[in-house]
């Protein structure tokens, strides 16, 4: 079987849940003592489909503003990244669109995008409508979720859908696939350097649908 | 109500400028140097090599005193220490500041709208009342506030700092008014509170103070928070954005911050580290701590531009090694310090965190790579660098030096020496005495045993902390420094004591006698000096 490793930037606002939602998918959790992150984190994870293994390096970067600056050392060398807002603060919506134009400005090579609402569980408080989520995604070329990191839902769902469009973007033309690894899974012991201590999950292949937009558009920073 | 408006030149010249009694230390009786108590032969701790720069805490006080008024920006290096060293480092091309692809410049303008609503939202939880008709928070006994020379709000201790606008209007007003008349206001006396004002670069810091603390002690603390904001933004950066824009709102950059702030004054309020200026180290056999230095050592002696590695464990040194020709700063360290023991989530995954260290360089970052040991180890190891695109490098260092210290033994020892808990002076055989801070002045380390009876409730080892550091401020008082103190209070007999090689603070039972009280602190020296390889790192080990 084939291996991807593919390395995944997390963008967005401060307190939009972010580091919630990968504590979640990473450590099976929800901590409700996470402090604001102050540089980057650093996760890896593993995600099994049918016709791949995924390896995920991720970069969970801080939203504060002071951090802004340094932003472009994790996303430059990112396969996918993912937007994410908190669908109760309508501004945090707003700052994606500055991400996606930042990023369309500077990345070349083409790059998966996950749109994510998260707190989904404040439904009351809800300042961003579902479909404007969904439509802006279809306009950048990007699948939409909405996630709960505190009640767990929707959060497996992004993650594979992250791995399942760096599995086809590793199977389209390799030549353009400069940052993306890929390997046979004999060799794969030896050429990857695996990072033992750092949390793991795997994920079996479930319902492969849900990534039909990555399949229809071609990803938007191409 | 006392003004103390001290003029810079006749408070360096005469030196007679008395700034604080402390007043409430009622002494039945007090003694002076030479009266029974002869210099001792030991030093317990002493070493050559330190890895700490080893100046008194209150140099910051002298520094801020003498500093000239005109001069707003402090007399900070205008050396680069990081861009020294990528520099030196010749086997490797120096790496240029990478050139962002984006207009960053833009993405920090400071009249971006879109930025200004979002700055509002993740301030603290606030009070819903004006809090200067909250009795709670009036009855606070100590406030700290942060306002830019434009008199705009950046921080209050305890309450939301945009309620604070007219207050701080005053404070500004206060030392601007003073400023006018080519002065600069010191502190402000009324009753049993004190106002300290520190002006430093574009801001002004103030401490509103209902404790014992001395004003050389409430600056001191105004200074840790101004380099608490410098470890976050940089020197550089704070000045920029003010040259820009005299009326900049400095939240938008510390939104996230606070809690840093927070957590450092509440630091400051439970750690003799501060005032003493020193550091405590974890106990360990010196065969263990010895095999954990080689350890980070031979793993990274390699790897160039890593100017610091430091292991922390409860907050404690258990190691730390350094380039060769730098050295830290405690107070750089006691940052390092707040920012691990203020952020859980460096325990849920390996970090990649920019940090400033005013005291080694104040107008750039160092790239820190932050992460625990193991889940089954919770000792902090920081991989201190100027080179951000090591990541990768410093964590499979990282990696190998958690399986070598695994493999000798080292995770266990640090664990075991984490988990137990202190030692009393009970326990070591002294019965009459209660408590100590011993700090050995030529390495900037210190010990204390565990706090015992009656010293158990936070209330109460905050007021012994309150006694320690009034004896500290008369051992250190500018006008008329002391060398030993014995004094009889109601509830406990205080010893203080500075000798050339260590300073030495001893809290026994209050109806012990003077020749009881120095036998007692002779055996403890005797101790601490057979004890000494454990308690204190006495080499100082490079790259
Ligand atoms: N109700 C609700 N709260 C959430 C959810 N996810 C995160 N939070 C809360 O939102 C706050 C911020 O979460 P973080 O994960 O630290 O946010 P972040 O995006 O990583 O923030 P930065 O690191 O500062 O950029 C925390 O108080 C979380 O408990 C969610 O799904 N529902
Ligand atoms: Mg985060």
């Amino acid at each position: 079987m084939r291996t991807v490793e593919g390395k995944v930037v997390v963008l967005g606002s401060q307190g939009v849940g972010k580091t919630s939602m990968i504590v979640r998918y990473v450590g099976k959790m929800f901590n409700h003592h996470i402090n604001p992150t102050i540089g980057a984190s650093f996760f890896t994870c593993k995600v099994n489909l049918e016709e791949a293994r995924v390896k995920l390096q991720v970069w969970d970067t801080a939203g504060q503003e002071r951090f802004r600056s340094m932003a472009p050392m994790y996303y430059r060398s990112a396969n996918a990244a993912l937007l994410v807002f908190d669908l109760t603060q309508y501004n945090t919506f707003t700052a994606i669109k500055t991400w996606v134009n930042e990023l369309r400005r500077n990345i070349e090579g083409p790059m998966v995008l996950v749109l994510v609402g998260n707190k989904s569980d404040l439904e009351n408080q809800r300042k961003v409508d579902p479909e404007e989520g969904r439509k802006y995604a279809v306009n950048i070329g990007a699948t939409y979720y909405e996630t709960s990191a505190l009640q767990n839902e929707g959060i497996e769902q992004v993650f594979l859908a992250i791995a399942i469009g760096l599995a086809k973007l590793s199977s389209g033309s390799r030549d353009l696939m400069t940052s993306l690894r890929v390997y046979d899974s004999v060799s794969s012991g030896l050429s990857s350097p695996d990072m033992p201590l750092s949390p793991s999950s795997e994920e079996s292949t479930t319902d492969k649908s849900i990534a039909f937009a990555i399949q229809e558009r071609p990803p938007a920073c191409c | 109500m006392l003004w103390n408006v001290n003029r810079k030149r006749k408070f360096i010249n005469s030196g007679k400028t008395k700034v604080f009694s402390c007043s409430a230390m009622a002494t039945k009786e007090t003694v002076s140097v030479g009266d029974g108590i002869a210099e001792p032969g030991i030093e317990p701790g002493a070493s050559a090599e330190t890895m700490l720069v080893t100046t008194d805490s209150f140099e910051e006080y002298e520094q801020e005193m003498s500093s000239s008024i005109d001069d707003k920006h402090m007399k900070e290096s205008t050396t680069s220490t990081i861009s020294e060293i990528q520099e030196e480092v010749q086997d490797i091309p120096v790496t240029p500041t990478p050139t962002s692809p984006v207009d960053l410049k833009k993405v920090a303008s400071p009249d971006d709208p879109e930025l200004e609503d979002i700055s509002y939202q993740f301030g603290q939880t606030s009070l819903d009342v004006d809090p200067l008709r909250s009795k709670a928070w009036l009855a606070q006994k100590k406030h700290v506030f942060v306002l830019s020379q434009a008199g705009k709000p950046i921080y209050s201790r305890h309450s939301s700092e945009d309620k604070l606008v007219t207050v701080m209007g005053v404070m500004q007003a206060l030392v601007s008014f003073v400023q006018d008349g080519n002065d600069m206001i010191r502190s402000v006396h009324a009753g049993d509170t004190n106002f300290v004002f520190v002006v430093k670069g574009p801001l002004i810091l103030v401490s509103v103070s209902k404790t014992l603390e001395s004003v050389p002690q409430l600056v001191l603390q105004l200074t840790y928070v101004y380099n608490q904001i410098l470890s976050v933004l940089t020197q550089s950066q704070l000045t920029r954005v003010y040259d820009q824009r005299r009326n900049f709102d400095l939240r938008r950059l510390l939104t996230g911050s606070e809690r840093l702030i927070d957590h450092l004054l509440n630091f400051m309020d439970r750690e003799p580290a501060f005032f003493l200026g020193a550091v405590k180290c974890l106990p360990l056999l010196p065969s263990m701590r010895d095999s954990i230095t080689q350890t980070i050592v031979q793993t990274c002696g390699k790897i160039k531009n890593l100017v610091f590695a430091i292991l922390l464990a409860n907050n404690q040194l258990v190691t730390l090694v350094r380039m060769k020709k730098y050295f830290i700063h405690p107070a750089d360290l006691h940052l390092i310090q707040n920012l691990v023991d203020s952020s859980e989530s460096f325990k849920s995954a390996e970090s990649w965190t920019p940090i400033c260290l005013p005291k080694f360089d104040s107008n750039g970052f160092m790239h820190g790579h932050v992460s625990y040991l193991a889940e089954d180890c919770q000792a902090c190891l920081l991989l201190l660098t100027v080179d951000r695109d090591v990541f990768f490098t410093l964590s499979d260092a990282k990696q190998k030096i958690v399986e070598k210290l695994r493999r000798t033994n080292c995770l266990e020892a640090i664990n075991e020496s984490m988990n137990k808990t202190s030692v009393t002076t009970g326990e070591i055989g002294l019965p009459e005495m209660r408590h100590v801070l011993y700090k050995c002045r030529s390495t900037a380390q210190f010990w204390s045993p565990g706090f015992q009876s009656p010293y158990t409730t936070d209330e109460e080892v905050e007021r012994l902390l309150g006694l320690y550091q009034c004896l500290h401020h008369r051992l250190h008082a500018p006008s008329r420094p002391l060398k030993l103190i014995f004094q009889q209070l109601d509830k406990e007999t205080m010893l203080a004591w500075v000798t050339s090689g260590f300073e030495l603070y001893v809290t026994f039972e209050p109806l012990v006698t003077k020749p009881d009280a120095i036998n007692s602190v002779s055996k403890l020296l005797k101790w601490i000096k057979k004890e000494e390889e454990r308690l204190f790192i006495l080499n100082s080990p490079t790259f």
